[in-house]
């Protein structure tokens, strides 16, 4: 459904050229839960922004993002518009900023779907009923009325979940959903987009950086590191037997509240510098099992991994 | 005991609330009577939501906030917070660290400069020299080759920034070390490297650490004990490993119960909490979690557990103690 087939994403800025996302592939089913995982400064958000056709002006994008047989990067404003409500919604990871505090819930809900759909005013307030009531918003009737500042965190990212599932669009893209939000509540958030995919088959592409949530929610993980794909497979098999050094680091870096032994192994050394393109695998400098050739050889993804040595030779 | 809090409150005038201007402002109570014990080399956990009131209560005890009532001995003497000279003394023994390695640096101080200042106001019998070598070695310890001193914050990555905070807080070797999240801001293959390097110097130097975070699996890992937050009231206290297997208390169990867990193989089953927090400026009588309890009983809202060891576990539950009741009447 969606394609997204090798993406570069570079910014120009006053530093230079900062390279973010360099050859990136990857498919997303129809009615599949997908995670992007990555730590600060992977990329991961930039793929979602290039998707919506949301990128900061500085930046220039090669490749293709293929959506149902249409080239998302070739495609025309107006074109883009249509596909942004109706077919992909977005959530980000900070409600407030993604809602007009000047409006009641009510205009920014029944907004998308009058512009959109044509609904009259009236049928796009029972529609925004409906789906404050899917999204469990109690006494939904009154709370339309509210501006965004009347509502807690949790309840604000149900209201943004709301507006993007407003024109029931076939991809949903949570960018760090529950990343601002408690434990308690990021639980609920994430029961609810688990109930979205399973009532209305909706795919979700999950970016986040917390594999604890892609755990329990995701069927395949992408795995990116200095704006590349590690390591690509399905979460049990990524868990259970992961094949690249860096998801090994970052595995064994996660605290497992479940797990009684105490040691945490950290990857030592720093996120790479993206002011160059890679010439090299760029998770090299901190890695355990890097050899010389790691060092200036760039690994394609063969078979779900990028790595020049074999699985058998790692620690 | 290194360090004791006794029934800590901290409280803060809400002057917008005030409906006229002769009427009182309201109060909002963030802490409502904290107590806790914490050994030399022992690390304390606080957890809870946001707004639960665990880093105000640490920054009361660091003499950041005022206390509105409630004791602190360190070093089984007595913490005087009446004045600045009082609580500069009390911070040759006690120091912190905090949330925003970058923003709790001085962008204009080099970090050479950062670490020595510490030894200028607590170590006055050391040369200039001592305390600079001091402030490398110390630098050194925590992973910033000295070669790079000179520097300044802004040329430093967040994991960077946080071993010099920490760096900052140790070269006076205090012997009591506050955390507020100080691994939140940082990139889990990063969070590691720091909280391994704070266990390392906590055996080093004997630390006792109080260590507050939201995220559990990272205080599961560091914390010998670990104490369960509501409303600014304790929930439950007990070592890491009992309450992580078996909470007790209401609040604890739907807290961790909604805890992901790394583990594809591993369903978690989220208690979903339902009803409203009180509201902070009227508590109510009863019990501070009993608006959300699920197993709430009628005297819940009346009146207000105390915190009762029950087994390994402190908890503040009627529902214990009637069930304590309950097996020594059987008996």
């Amino acid at each position: 459904m969606l394609s997204v087939e090798n993406l570069h994403i570079r910014f120009r800025t006053g530093d230079g050229m900062v390279h973010a996302v360099n050859d990136v592939s990857f498919e997303v089913g129809a009615g599949r839960q997908i995670a992007v995982v990555g730590e600060s400064g992977s990329g991961k958000s930039q793929i979602a922004l290039a998707i919506m056709g949301l990128l900061a002006k500085n930046a220039e994008v090669e490749g293709r993002i293929m959506w149902n047989g249409q080239d998302l990067l070739a495609a025309s404003n107006r074109e883009m518009n249509r596909i942004r409500a109706r077919e992909i919604g977005i959530v980000f990871q900070d409600p407030m900023s993604s809602l007009n505090p000047y409006m009641t819930i009510e205009r920014q809900l029944t907004e998308i779907v009058e512009y959109h759909e044509g609904l009259s005013r009236r049928d796009a307030r029972a529609r925004a009923l409906q789906v404050m009531d899917a999204v469990r918003i109690s006494d939904a009737k009154a709370r339309l009325r509210a501006y965004p500042h009347e509502f807690s965190g949790g309840m604000r990212q149900r209201i943004v979940i709301a507006m993007a599932l407003m024109c029931q669009p076939k991809l949903i893209l949570a960018d760090e959903p529950t990343t601002a939000l408690d434990v308690t509540v990021q639980a609920q958030i994430m029961q609810l987009l688990a109930d979205v995919q399973r009532d209305l088959g909706t795919s979700v592409v999950l970016i986040t950086h917390d594999l604890g949530v892609v755990a329990g929610f995701c069927e395949e993980v992408v795995v990116l590191y200095g704006g590349r794909i590690m390591e690509e497979a399905e979460t049990i098999a990524l868990f259970d037997q992961p094949t690249h050094p860096y998801t090994r680091g970052l595995l064994s870096a996660v605290p497992n509240i479940k797990d009684p032994s105490d040691a945490l192994t950290a990857i030592p050394g720093s996120p790479p510098n993206q002011h160059r393109f890679p010439q090299a695998c760029p998770f090299a400098p901190r890695c355990v099992d890097a050899v010389d050739i790691c060092r200036d050889t760039l690994p394609a993804l063969r078979q779900g991994r990028a790595c020049l040595r074999p699985v058998e030779e790692l620690t | 005991m290194m360090l004791s809090v006794q029934n800590a409150h901290v409280s803060f005038t809400a002057a917008q609330t005030k409906k006229w201007p002769w009427s009182r402002p309201g109060v909002v109570s963030a802490v409502n009577g904290i107590s806790f014990d914490l050994e030399a080399g022992k690390t304390l956990g606080i957890v809870g939501e946001s707004g639960c009131g665990k880093s105000t209560l640490i920054r009361a005890v660091a003499g950041l906030t005022p206390l509105a009532s409630g004791t602190v001995t360190l070093n089984n003497e007595p913490v005087a917070y009446e004045n600045r000279a009082s609580v500069q003394r009390l911070r040759a023994t006690m120091q912190m660290i905090f949330q925003d390695p970058i923003a709790s640096l001085n962008p204009r101080m080099t970090i050479r400069e950062i670490v020595v200042e510490p030894l200028t106001f607590f170590r006055t019998d050391m040369s200039m020299e001592e305390r600079r070598t001091a402030a490398m070695a110390m630098l050194e310890r925590v992973g910033i080759p000295a070669t790079q001193a000179n520097r300044f914050p802004h040329e430093f990555s967040g994991g960077q920034c946080q071993r010099i905070g920490i760096a900052r807080a140790l070269v006076a070797e205090p012997k009591v070390l506050l955390c507020d999240e100080p691994v939140s801001a940082l990139d889990v293959s990063i969070q590691a490297q720091v909280v391994n390097l704070l266990k390392d110097l906590q055996r080093e130097m004997g630390l006792a650490i109080v260590f507050v975070a939201h995220d559990l699996g990272v205080v599961r890992h560091i914390s010998d004990e670990v104490l369960v937050m509501y409303m600014g009231a304790q929930m439950e206290r007990a070592s890491a490993a009992d309450l992580v297997r078996e909470p007790k208390h209401p609040y604890a169990q739907a807290l961790l119960s909604a805890v992901p867990v790394p583990d594809p193989r591993t369903r978690i089953t989220p208690q979903m909490l339902e009803g409203d927090l009180p509201s902070p400026m009227d508590l109510p009588p009863g019990c501070l979690f009993a608006s959300r309890c699920p197993k709430a009983m009628p005297k819940c809202h009346t009146s207000r557990p105390p915190a009762i060891w029950h087994g390994q576990h402190q908890a503040a539950c009627f529902l214990l103690e009637d069930r304590a009741v309950a097996a020594s009447d059987v008996h």
